[in-house]
């Protein structure tokens, strides 16, 4: 019953979805107020019916119920509670249900909690919203229908591949979905404030909070996918420029941009086409993504099937409504008037630096994730790896770290040149200092990107707090903390991602018991092997015990899993986690004369990179706090 | 400068940072693009030498050997055509195994070898990439994709 529940609600859902969207065009077209006022509400009932049929599909799966499709073929009985309810989403037909759930989620929100838009403006970004949603909801029912039902039942599925089985299945798709979808919601503030042509900055102050909360959730569900390939795969690395990362860092990249020039719109009335470019630009690379990863011609963990009648219907999706918006764009950006001017020396011209060179980064890697995929299409076969991204985006990031330094030290509208570079001198003196005491300790034996990433992380570091100084720190708005914290993130992940590429040591041993090994400072010894039971998997464990010059012994255990359903082989690596860095275990195969092969890491400072990420998001709630209270305080005031 | 010379001025700028976007990206591509190669590719072109790159191809049957330190594993990449021997010190994924897909990532020595520092194999049945499936059929391999999420 549950399997035919969802279904209803997901087709009505839709209906709804139909009739959001024409409420609110025929309403703004024939003015009529009455007709327009349907929108709000059909859209508070639109999420909330695809939200039931999202709870209705995780339901399946927690009561195993095989006579469901994706339930039979991706799940097991055996399986923990815990990987039965994420393994919801961790398929094609659920992963897709759950984006439709979060942006008629979104849609919902906006319906309910926006404010300060005008009433035409807000049918209009609605009724956008409605649009988009349709859309999708065409596609899960004619394609990726997650209740279907099989006749007859299979007594038992096929099982969940377990290198999803892991707790960051519950966390990192749900967050990185929120902020992805979420990003929706600025596409349709665009759509709607070009069909009414009010772009200014009522509305950039409207828009902004929305922005930033995708941006914050956006921002977590990277780093948490970053951490939990790290921790999984096995190969020590953090970020492997793979299509499906790409995927999710392009909206952030464009996101990011869109928090910047939005706040320039909302601040000084200018950058105006500038920012709904952009607010397009966020949302369309997020359905990009999802064409990317959805459509199967893309292969990791992420594509869950291949099936080339999906990859043309998410494409033919994504081409109408990205060329719809560029459409409107084109039409419509001529009734907005320009904004404001300002000096090549100032705060927005910074803003404005910081968003070229977000851009040409984004332009980067979307060429380096596109190429082969267009080159596939005519034929010619090619590859491209880290070694392109590092070399054509790594400069232009360092160049970005620059200016991320200098903005915020700006005024607005108009500054001395001569000014800025005092206010620079202790920034300057960090990133000097750094770079000469990394010089002295290891001559030319660092190479050039790391030396250069930890001397500009010390001078933004010392950037960023520069704002905060000289003034009653109880005083200082929440906004200007978040603007602080965030910049300090980027400082502090920057310094992780130098420190793991320079300072690393990996030692590889096929290793007998009792006989040490040493990696970095730690000799870590192998004390033992032995077997062990999990709820669905059977496992070799190795007894590691580690110990650094006088400390503490401590204990690790990595260990081999076998899974039977589906049959397959994981690595669980062991790491410790100290201060100043990680000590990172994996255990390998015998060699047949006693011996068990070890892949031993030690990772000065790589936990900053993660740490680095947390700061940014924090940063971004702070400011959305500051936000929200001086709202309400304005309101009580009122 | 009035409003309308700033916007002119700004979205020159933004065409510009377009276009050094594409002449970056062109530039790096150009060394960049020839990153995976096929035995055949390099028995007719020569191996490239000095920079890292995918090697891709099947593992050849009986071409298996362990070194004596226990942690440097010795094969043979093929596709039918050309053959290349391949010296890998480090843990094999879960799924290498002789006369199936593999790719190797890591540097040519100037004797043909080549010495990889991480090999890529299919994680299960369900996730083998396309162009390994291809290997499998006997068919010409072209490509890799990462495995990474």
């Amino acid at each position: 019953m549950t399997a035919e529940f969802g279904l209803a609600a997901l087709w009505l859902a839709a209906a709804l979805a139909v009739l959001q969207a024409a409420a609110a065009a025929l309403g703004l077209a024939r003015a009529r107020e009455d007709v327009a006022a349907v929108t709000r509400p059909a859209a508070v009932a639109q999420g909330a019916l695809a939200c039931l049929a999202m709870a209705a599909l995780v339901a399946a799966f927690a009561n195993s119920d095989m006579s469901v499709r994706v339930v039979a073929e991706n799940s097991h009985s055996a399986k923990p509670m815990l990987y039965k309810l994420a393994g919801a989403w961790g398929n094609h037909e659920g992963s897709m249900l759950l984006w439709v759930a979060i942006l008629g989620a979104a849609g919902t929100a906006v319906a309910l909690f926006e404010r300060r838009l005008d009433p035409r403006t807000l049918a209009a970004t609605v009724g956008a919203q409605g649009l988009i949603a349709v859309g999708f909801y065409a596609f899960l029912l004619f394609s990726s229908n997650p209740f279907d039902r099989l006749v007859p039942a299979p007594r038992e599925g096929l099982g969940l591949n377990p290198l999803l089985q892991d707790p960051g299945l519950a966390f990192h798709p749900p967050t990185l979905y929120a902020g992805y979808v979420g990003l929706s919601v600025a596409f349709s503030f665009a759509v709607g404030a070009l069909v009414t042509g009010r772009v200014d900055r009522a509305f950039a102050r409207a828009m902004r909070p929305w922005v930033l909360g995708a941006w914050v959730l956006l921002t977590l569900g990277i780093t948490a996918g970053s951490y939990w390939a790290y921790y999984e795969l096995g190969w020590g690395g953090w970020w492997f420029w793979d299509p499906v990362e790409n995927a999710s860092l392009m909206p952030w990249l464009a996101a990011t941009a869109l928090l910047h020039s939005v706040t320039v719109l909302a601040v000084r009335d200018g950058l105006r086409a500038w920012t709904v470019m952009l607010a397009v630009v966020a949302f369309s690379m997020s359905m990009l993504g999802t064409f990317l990863v959805r459509s199967g011609i893309l292969t990791s963990v992420h594509a869950f099937a291949v099936d080339p009648a999906r990859g043309s219907f998410i494409l033919a999706l994504l081409l109408l409504y990205v060329g719809g918006a560029l459409a409107l764009f084109a039409l419509r950006i001529g009734t907005v008037r320009a904004g404001t001017t300002f000096d090549p020396v100032s705060r927005e011209a910074g803003l404005v630096a910081n968003n070229l060179l977000l851009s040409v980064i984004l332009g980067v890697v979307l060429i380096g994730t596109l190429y082969p995929v267009g080159a596939a299409a005519f034929g010619v076969q090619l590859s491209v790896g880290p070694p392109f991204f590092d070399r054509a985006a790594g400069p232009v990031a360092l160049l970005l770290v620059a200016v991320l330094a200098v903005g915020p030290l700006l005024r607005w509208r108009r500054d001395e040149a001569g000014a800025v570079l005092g206010r620079l001198a202790a920034p300057i003196a960090a990133a000097s200092l750094t770079a000469a005491g990394l010089f002295a300790f290891n001559g030319f034996g660092l190479s050039l990107l790391p030396f250069l990433g930890l001397s500009a992380a010390a001078g933004l570091a010392v950037a960023s707090v520069l704002p905060l100084t000289g003034r009653r720190l109880a005083r200082v708005p929440l906004m200007t903390w978040g603007m602080a914290v965030s910049h300090l993130g980027v400082a502090v992940a920057l310094a992780g991602m130098a420190c793991d590429a320079a300072f690393t040591r990996e030692t590889l041993v096929a290793a007998q018991v009792g006989q040490p090994a040493r990696v970095g400072p730690w000799s870590v010894t192998l004390d033992g092997i032995a077997p062990r039971i999990g709820d669905n998997w059977s496992a070799v464990e190795a007894r590691l015990t580690a110990v650094r010059g006088e400390g503490t012994p401590l204990t690790l255990r990595p260990q081999q899993r076998f899974f039977s359903d589906p049959v397959t082989t994981t690595s669980e690596s062991a790491i410790a986690t100290r201060l100043d860095g990680q000590l990172y275990t994996v255990l390998g195969r015998p060699d047949g004369q006693g011996r068990w092969q070890l892949r031993l890491w030690w990772k000065p400072f790589v936990t900053l990179i993660w740490a680095g990420g947390v700061l940014i998001a924090l940063g971004g709630a702070l400011s959305l706090a500051g936000r929200a209270l001086r709202d309400r305080r304005a309101r009580a005031a009122a | 400068m009035t409003p309308k010379n700033q916007r002119l001025t700004l979205a020159l700028l933004g065409v510009g940072a377009m276009a050094g976007a594409g002449l970056l990206a062109l530039s790096a591509l150009k060394d960049q693009a020839a990153f995976f190669y096929a035995p055949a590719d390099v028995a007719r072109d020569g191996p490239p030498l000095g920079r890292t790159v995918r090697l891709g191809g099947m593992v050849e049957a009986g071409s298996v050997a362990r070194a004596a330190d226990g942690v440097t594993v010795r094969f043979a990449v093929t596709d039918g055509h050309a053959t290349v021997p391949v010296t890998y010190a480090g843990i094999v994924p879960d799924l290498f195994r002789e006369r199936s897909g593999v790719v190797a990532e890591g540097q040519f020595r100037p004797d043909g070898g080549f010495r990889a520092t991480n090999l890529l194999a299919k994680h299960d049945e369900k996730y083998m990439p396309p162009e390994l499936a291809r290997a499998a059929d006997g068919t010409r391999l072209h490509e890799t994709k990462s495995l990474a999420p």
